[in-house]
């Protein structure tokens, strides 16, 4: 695990104070409202974040930074295993091997690989014959994308009973790791590393801070862009590596396939699905599943990056030339599954695909926990959105007005930071302030009037009075 | 509901045939619920009841109210429309039975089951309609 797990939620993605300017990009990006600029920096809100990337992605000074594992670490490890998310793939040219890849990696410092499309082939056969099972909750969400998941336990708290109780293909291929490594006599689990590569930042939290399982079994996790250079120097000159191929044991094209959206229900099979990728679209489904609109679909894949996994920050390739390569690679391999007795004693396994532990929402929308207090808040959030002006600007640090209200009734802030509020009220103050200037001092007074009957004898003054000050 | 007691009030617009916007009021009611702290099981059902009555709206009528009362016992969901009325209730509340047009029930909407949802969804119904005027609909659910 990294050095810097904080007590309460670990998060991956972080801000870098000195190169962040304060705009706005990220916090109106943000589709959890977890970002508000203060002092100038674009601040997280821990509880809120979903590591999703989105603020990474959008950040135009790169203030948004993931805190991962580097290669650096794998010399604290006897024994390094590498779990390469399918999403690797996709990055070298067209007609790239997938098992030179894995070949490569075993070569830039790695002593075993676990190819993580071979455990998504298991996860898709577990999770048809969930979906073949008539089923009391529909329709199932796929756990495979740790952000859909924070993003439900954050906002859909409500949809948590949808998600599949089944691992993600990385957790899997961790369990066959551990089996592998680990579960052998004489094993010493402190020198084992267990390093998935991985395409985003919402893997390096689920790794750091699991949901739907006690403990996890793996170390880390180094991106895919900082593998890649290593890995495209071995294939370069690929005879070294050629060699190794044959031993190798890599998923079919459908397990390589999950690296794109679509893939995932390709390889579960049936018609009664849904693929929906980009979180902000994810959201607009898990609004239709809390309306009870979707009650006919089965399952939905869903995943934060446009794209699926191809398109997560922390991969290299455009994310829409790497997925026409899975694709090709899918269908290039859909039926190359290696049958073994690895794959036949784990089918038999559930532990290794279930979760042993629920997962616990963690609403954020709350305004208080005494519900008489949180009414009387949410009337006055109410007006005071009526009184801003609705142009959901930013410039106070909230993504939009009614954010604004919501930390105004909070005590996070003030009306005053709105900008136009601001300036209504400096106008205010200066018209108080012509009015006082107006307003002339007795003893002045009597000189300017003694100067006016010297100029004016007999005539009435039309000078207005100042007004009263109120 | 008299001031002194902590309770809220929101009156969302619906238009009818603005399918682009079908579903923002009961999504804006569904973030007051959790604003509020109530229970998610409560407002899950307050959100597929509310959502039902919102299309309704749509699909039928010419314009229209979803308004919201909540307090520490009870949400209350009202949804007020201009439209044609249900010419016979008990009929319109039997499963499978819609009047909506075909062109909406090509979009999944109008499959009969509107109405016995927001029955099944809430407390108390109650269904006031006036032919070629509107619908009334007010739906209770206890808040606890």
């Amino acid at each position: 695990m990294l050095d810097a797990v904080d007590k309460g939620y670990f998060h991956s993605v972080h801000l870098l104070e000195d190169k962040c300017k304060g705009c706005v990009n990220c916090i109106k990006r943000c589709p959890t409202e977890a970002i508000r600029v203060r002092d100038g920096k674009a601040h997280i809100i821990e509880v809120r974040c979903i590591d999703c990337g989105e603020c990474v992605r959008n950040c135009p000074n790169k203030a948004k930074t993931v805190l991962a594992d580097s290669m650096t670490r794998l010399k604290d490890y006897k024994i390094n295993v590498a779990l390469p998310a399918p999403a690797v793939y996709g990055q070298f040219r067209e007609g790239t091997d997938p098992r030179k890849v894995l070949a490569a990696l075993l070569s830039i410092g790695f002593d075993h690989v676990i190819d993580v499309a071979f455990a998504a082939d298991m996860v898709a056969r577990k999770v048809r014959e969930v979906l073949e099972r008539p089923m009391e909750v529909r329709p199932l969400i796929s756990s495979a994308c740790p952000a859909v998941i924070r993003l439900i336990q954050v906002r859909f708290p409500n949809l948590i009973e949808h998600i599949i109780p089944m691992l993600s293909p990385m957790r899997a291929a961790a369990n066959i790791a551990k089996h592998e490594f680990l579960d052998k006599p004489g094993a010493q689990a402190d020198q084992v590393g267990i390093w998935f590569i991985t395409p985003c930042p919402g893997k390096v939290s689920a790794i750091n801070d699991p949901e739907g399982i006690e403990e996890s079994t793996i170390t880390g996790a180094i991106p895919i862009a900082e593998v890649y250079p290593l890995i495209r120097e071995k294939l370069r000159d690929d005879t070294a590596i050629s060699a190794m191929v044959d031993k190798l044991k890599v998923g079919s094209g459908l397990g390589v396939g999950w690296a794109r959206s679509g893939g995932e229900n390709q390889a579960i099979g049936g018609s009664r699905q849904i693929a929906v990728d980009g979180i902000h679209n994810v959201i607009q489904i898990l609004e239709e599943v809390e309306r009870g609109k979707l009650s006919d679909i089965d399952y939905i894949e869903a995943q934060a990056c446009v794209g699926g996994c191809v398109g997560g920050v922390l991969t290299v390739e455009n994310s829409f030339i790497t997925r026409r390569r899975i694709r090709l690679l899918a269908s290039e391999n859909a039926d190359d599954v290696q049958h073994d007795d690895l794959i036949s004693s784990a089918l038999e396994c559930e532990d290794w695909f279930r979760h042993d532990k629920p997962i616990e929402p963690r609403p954020t929308l709350k305004l208080d926990d005494d519900m008489a207090v949180a009414i009387r808040k949410m009337e006055q959030m109410e007006r005071i959105v009526e009184d801003l002006p609705g142009l959901d600007c930013g410039s106070c640090g909230a993504p939009n007005c009614q954010a604004l209200a919501e930390d105004v009734v909070r005590g996070l802030a003030t009306e005053m930071d709105c900008m136009f509020k601001l300036r209504e009220r400096v106008t205010e103050l200066a018209g108080e302030m012509m009015l006082l200037a107006e307003k002339v001092p007795p003893a002045m007074g009597h000189v300017e009037k003694k100067a006016e009957e010297k100029h004016a004898v007999g005539e009435h003054s039309t000078k207005p009075e100042p007004e009263p000050d109120k | 509901m008299n001031d002194t007691v902590a309770s809220l009030h929101f009156k969302f617009e619906v238009n009818g045939g603005d399918f682009a916007k079908a579903g923002d009021a009961s999504s804006r009611v569904k973030k007051i619920l959790q604003q509020i702290g109530a229970d998610q099981a409560i407002i899950r059902r307050v959100a597929i009841a509310c959502y039902e009555a919102e299309m309704n709206v749509v699909i039928h009528a010419r314009h229209g109210f979803v308004v919201l009362d909540a307090d520490l016992e009870k949400i209350i969901i009202v949804v007020d429309d201009e439209g044609p009325g249900i010419e016979d209730i008990e009929l319109a509340m039997t499963p499978g039975y819609s009047t909506a047009p075909d062109s909406v029930r090509e979009m999944g909407f109008g499959a009969g089951m509107g109405l016995p949802n927001m029955k099944s969804c809430s407390n108390e119904m109650e269904i006031h309609s006036r032919r070629d005027v509107g619908t009334t609909i007010r739906m209770v659910f206890e808040n606890a």
